[in-house]
């Protein structure tokens, strides 16, 4: 399993959370998640403008296994989906830390109520899964 | 913790991931199902199928029994090594399982049937082989391995010796033949040539390593199943299962009514369905927008509602396709419920990829 990057905030929903220096964050599926999923082929982000709740699903992967929703860890307004995977899915398998799939300004005070993870937290969150 | 074949810690040792399937711990993948798929259209990939189940049927009666069991007729087999695609049937016509026959010789054929029905298929066999005096052995023994793609055939036979390798390329289509203590045979499950070799269980792995060393890819059940589809093969559980029969399955090719006096197990069925109409088809589907269809979502056509038996994203293709189950009449383009959302896909002719090339019509304009 690949190193963590230190810089992102992590839920145990195995989404990650960069803050832009705009006060948007970018959200994504982890490596881990990405790996479990096994190759995408689909990815279907929202339309920007959509008001999303935290624990709210928002965006759909879709592997060639299965569909799975991904939810977002804080409540806010999308911004933007990331257009390059409607062509480019496979992206997020060959680097799920740079592929994130929306863009979100979080609604006031959303960013301290999600109790996101550290890094070095959500690692301890994989050793218990015993990834 | 499920059955395990001859080459289950190959598997673990090849960082295959693990599932269940039909009672049997198997590998899903190894590293990348859209690579291994690509491999196996492309050159050369193998499978571990060992969980599937070789019958060996013995005896003077073993002809008659077999025309009797099965939906095929094996009377088409008449040349030593010949196999036959076939149904076994309830007395309702339900398809209790889809197997192949490979006939050995006058007294003697082989069965190959699913893993997950395996238990039931024997005890079913075996009550309908005891009248005939036709002796039933599993061949537990044995293991089994599919080798497919453009190189499989060449590469596979490098296992052999000289004479043995020379004689399984001869082998022509849809036969099988036992050379030393391999049964080579010249079919498969994934609309390339290629090989199913059932052998001793331990060749398996060394097997194994020779071919990997040959450039021949691990493959999993899932490459196994996006290469079935797109090859419009059904099956067993999804496209078809006891509570369907082959004429609702899109294996009405499969059923041999040609001899009147036949009793097969489920004729009067299925000529009582024949007669009152058979109101459902399984047709290939083709989704024009984007998303990926899967089994289980309600397909609206213009003669009613039907539903996706297997679906999944083509590899091949690179757009998602699915077999539906959907009413006789329907025709052109239907709508597929994904999550909600009612999508586009289109009525298409099987199979979806035949030895790697798209068989995809272009739309009409």
């Amino acid at each position: 399993m690949s190193k963590l990057p230190p810089d992102l905030k992590y839920t145990s929903s195995h989404e990650w959370v960069r803050s832009l220096p705009d006060g948007t964050v970018e959200i994504g599926i982890t490596d881990h998640a990405q790996s479990a999923l096994g190759d995408l082929v689909f990815v279907d982000v929202p339309e920007a403008g959509r008001a999303v709740k935290a624990g709210e699903a928002c965006v759909v992967v879709e592997s060639v296994k299965a569909a799975s929703d991904v939810y977002s860890p804080l409540s806010g307004e999308i911004t933007a989906g990331n257009p390059v995977l409607a062509s480019e899915p496979e992206a997020v398998n060959k680097d799920a830390y740079g592929a994130w799939l929306i863009r979100l300004k979080p609604a006031a005070g959303a960013l301290e109520q999600a109790q996101l993870l550290s890094a070095a937290d959500y690692q301890k969150v994989l050793d218990a899964e015993g990834g | 913790m499920g059955r395990q074949t001859p080459l289950f810690a190959q598997h673990l040792e090849l960082g295959a991931r693990m599932v269940d399937f039909g009672g049997w711990d198997m590998p899903v993948q190894y590293s990348s199902q859209l690579a291994e798929h690509h491999a196996v259209r492309r050159a050369a990939g193998m499978f571990d199928v060992s969980h599937m189940c070789a019958i060996d049927l013995e005896g003077a009666r073993t002809r008659a029994l077999l025309r009797h069991l099965l939906a095929n007729d094996v009377a088409r087999l008449q040349a030593p090594g010949k196999a036959l695609y076939s149904c076994m049937l309830n007395e309702q016509g339900g398809v209790r399982d889809d197997l192949i026959v490979y006939f050995i010789a006058a007294d003697r054929f082989r069965l190959v049937v699913n893993a997950g029905t395996r238990d039931a298929d024997l005890a079913w066999i075996r009550a309908q082989a005891a009248p005939f005096g036709v002796t039933v052995t599993e061949r537990g023994d044995l293991a089994m391995l599919a080798v497919q793609g453009p190189e499989a055939r060449s590469r596979a036979a490098q296992l052999l010796d000289a004479a043995n390798g020379a004689a399984a390329l001869t082998l022509g289509n849809f036969f099988g033949r036992q050379l030393g203590s391999w049964f080579v045979a010249r079919t498969g499950y994934t609309g390339e040539d290629g090989f199913e070799i059932m052998m001793p269980a331990a060749d398996a792995v060394p097997a194994w390593r020779q071919l990997a060393a040959l450039g021949v890819a691990p493959c999993g059940l899932g490459a196994r199943d996006t290469l079935r589809l797109e090859a419009g093969m059904n099956l067993y559980g999804n496209d078809m299962d006891e509570h369907t029969n082959p004429l609702e399955s899109g294996l009405a090719w499969t059923v041999s009514l040609n001899d009147a006096s036949r009793d097969f197990i489920g004729r009067a069925a299925l000529e009582t369905t024949t007669r009152q109409g058979v109101g459902r088809k399984l047709a290939g589907l083709v989704l024009e927008d984007r998303g990926v269809l899967r089994s289980h979502q309600r397909v609206v056509s213009n003669a009613g509602d039907g539903e996706t038996t297997s679906g999944g994203f083509s590899p091949t293709l690179e757009r998602s396709i699915a077999l539906a189950r959907l009413p006789a009449a329907a025709t052109g383009t239907v709508q597929v419920d994904i999550r909600g959302k009612l999508l586009a896909a289109r009525i298409v002719p099987l199979p979806f990829v035949r030895h790697g090339q798209s068989q995809l019509q272009e739309k009409p304009q």
